[in-house]
């Protein structure tokens, strides 16, 4: 019959999840059958190469780097909670606007800052908590390709660099990256939504 | 202990009388008691009020996809999000597999299978839905088995009969009826309605039919309407029977999984058949694999190499009596025959396109992308350029460079375009 409460109770500390994601079960469970039919061989948790069997991932110039984003140094998988907890953070649900700010609770997932954050990841590789001039080649060299040239791709960078470089050390730090979207509409760029 | 066996027997005789009465021998002549629309209005009835009982917890999951960059000729910083966005959106649902799953209702049909996310709403809702139940498994169900147990023998038998008489017109006419005859049985096992437009463009012999697919019912459902000679794999079972008696009746073209390989002498063997005018028209269907007939993805261009008029059918599924979409990977035939027989109904409509040729200066694919764009078009699915393939290979590196090419046309511009053109 495929009631959610059976469903749900399969899946361990789910009220903690719902709660801090805001999902609600029927969003749970969507998921859930996502990473299910992820996980081919039923083990619990994903491994990089069950992110590489997406086709359209595999087409995307950065799907190696968002594939990354999912785990943590040094872990080679990752479980369900962690699964669904970063794809909030990346892209669900806009900014709550109207949750109302309590001075101690800690900030929601996907604020602002911590999209960029995960946005700053994608280039900063290294995670020395700034983009160098290379790091910025390497981004632009996968999504370019080789429909540009070496110098094209150079100019780019030095162009993006200097527009955004403000303590002229040759590299982008998070607040210089924050600083340069400050205009940009994250969430309208960073969010897909279950709509009702 | 004897006089119940002798009951159940007497009941079981008048039961397959009435069956064969009431709906055999009408399906047998193309006649209709118009059971079958008075059951479909009822239906329609009922699901529309119980539709209104439940639009207000009924979801669907909708991808935002904007694909439009606010661009202003620069790289910014943010555009990688758009690589990540689509990224991420193809983590929680890739366009490939959403194809192959089953579209989503915005209205819920009380079968389940089509609700993954049914929920205890109310008594009186889970009354009617045990309701259906009963009715679709004790009832429709033991119906239709009959019923298509009576349409497949018939067509073993049949068709082994005719195939002992020499070749003559008679035969043939014979080998027609006993295949009309047949599947129009199963249609009725399957409590299939169909509507037929523009008859007049239906496929002639020497030509191929090239249609959409979605299940394997497609098959019934098409040769209700018209005679054609067969293309598939030859199976081993239930089915290698049922190939082998088609095949004494008329041709068909059934393939060695080995001969499958060589494109050559398909094509070749293909070519044979549609030279030749007295044979029937080849159905083919050039997706390759059952799509979720939402959308039509592309076409194999070998069909379409092998020259002949090519005759275009769309079918389109009402999805509101039953899905009839076969997802390979997830049921194997039988536990999908199931399926479809504990549905309500099956209802689709079927469009007969005007034939098209080649024409000159056309290559092989673009003529089957022409031919899709007009199946895709008359059914009203989305006309998809993905190949339906996708569901079982790998992906080819020039996707992935197309896609690097769009992104940068925008970035780089024209000018830096033509600086590029030159000696590199």
């Amino acid at each position: 019959m495929g009631s959610t409460s059976s469903t749900l109770l399969k899946i361990p500390n789910v009220e903690v999840l719902m709660q801090e994601t805001g999902f609600s079960p029927a969003h749970i469970i969507r998921l859930h059958d996502r990473f299910k039919a992820l996980d081919k061989e039923g083990r619990g948790h994903l491994c990089p190469q069950d992110f590489g069997a997406i086709k359209e991932l595999a087409m995307n110039p950065i799907g190696d780097r968002i594939i990354g984003a999912f785990f943590s140094p040094g872990k080679e998988t990752v479980d369900f909670h962690t699964f669904v907890k970063i794809l909030i953070l990346a892209h669900f649900r806009p900014v709550d606007k109207n949750r109302p700010k309590e001075p101690n609770s800690p900030e929601p997932i996907n604020s602002r800052s911590n999209k960029l954050k995960f946005a700053f990841q994608l280039y900063d590789q290294d995670q020395d908590g700034k983009i160098s001039r290379d790091e910025l080649l390497k981004v632009l060299q996968a999504m370019l390709g080789m429909q540009v040239t070496e110098e094209q791709l150079e100019s780019i960078a030095d162009r993006t660099i200097q527009e955004a470089d403000l303590d002229r050390d040759d590299a982008i730090s998070f607040e210089e990256f924050r600083k340069s979207l400050e205009k940009v509409n994250i969430d309208h760029k960073m969010s897909i939504r279950f709509l009702r | 202990m004897e006089g119940a066996w002798e009951i159940a027997f007497v009941l079981f005789q008048v039961w397959l009388s009435i069956v064969v009465g009431l709906i055999v021998l009408p399906a047998m002549f193309g006649v209709s008691l118009g059971f079958t629309d008075i059951y479909i209005k009822v239906l329609v009835k009922t699901l529309e009020v119980k539709a209104f009982l439940l639009c207000l917890v009924s979801f669907q999951i909708h991808n935002v996809l904007s694909g439009i960059i606010e661009k202003d000729d620069d790289f910014t910083m943010c555009d990688a999000f758009y690589f990540c966005k689509k990224g991420i959106e193809n983590i929680v649902e890739d366009q490939v597999t959403q194809r192959f799953t089953s579209e989503e209702l915005a209205s819920w049909n009380l079968l389940t299978r089509t609700n993954n996310n049914f929920r205890y709403i109310s008594v009186r809702l889970t009354i009617i839905w045990g309701l259906g139940v009963f009715i679709r498994y004790c009832i429709l169900l033991p119906l239709r088995i009959t019923l298509a147990v009576i349409g497949l023998s018939w067509l073993v038998i049949g068709t082994t009969l005719v195939g002992l008489l020499p070749s003559s017109n008679a035969k043939n006419w014979l080998s027609d009826l006993v295949h009309i005859t047949c599947y129009r049985i199963c249609a009725r096992g399957l409590s299939a309605t169909i509507r037929y437009h523009n008859k007049e463009n239906r496929p002639k012999k020497g030509g191929i039919c090239v249609a959409n697919h979605t299940s394997p019912i497609d098959i019934v459902i098409l040769a209700n309407d018209g005679c054609y000679a067969m293309v598939g794999q030859v199976h081993g079972g239930l089915m290698g029977v049922i190939q082998r008696s088609m095949v004494r009746s008329c041709p068909h073209v059934w393939f060695e999984r080995s001969e499958m390989k060589d494109r050559h002498a398909v094509a070749k063997r293909l070519k044979d058949h549609i030279a030749d005018k007295t044979k029937l028209p080849i159905l083919i269907f050039p997706e390759g694999t059952c799509i979720n007939n939402t959308s039509v993805m592309m076409f194999k261009k070998g069909s379409f190499e092998i020259g002949g008029t090519i005759y275009p059918v769309a079918i389109k599924y009402d999805p509101q009596f039953g899905d009839a979409f076969w997802n390979s990977a997830k049921n194997n035939m039988v536990s999908y025959l199931l399926r479809m027989m504990t549905s309500w109904a099956i209802v689709c409509n079927m469009w007969y396109l005007p034939p098209m040729t080649r024409q000159d200066g056309e290559d092989a694919v673009q003529f089957a992308n022409r031919v899709k764009s007009a199946i895709a078009h008359q059914g009203g699915l989305v006309d998809l350029s993905w190949d339906g393939g996708l569901k079982r290979e790998k992906v080819k590196e020039s996707f992935k460079e197309e896609q690097q090419k769009m992104y940068s046309s925008m970035i780089v511009g024209l000018d830096c375009h033509e600086a590029s053109e030159g000696p590199v």
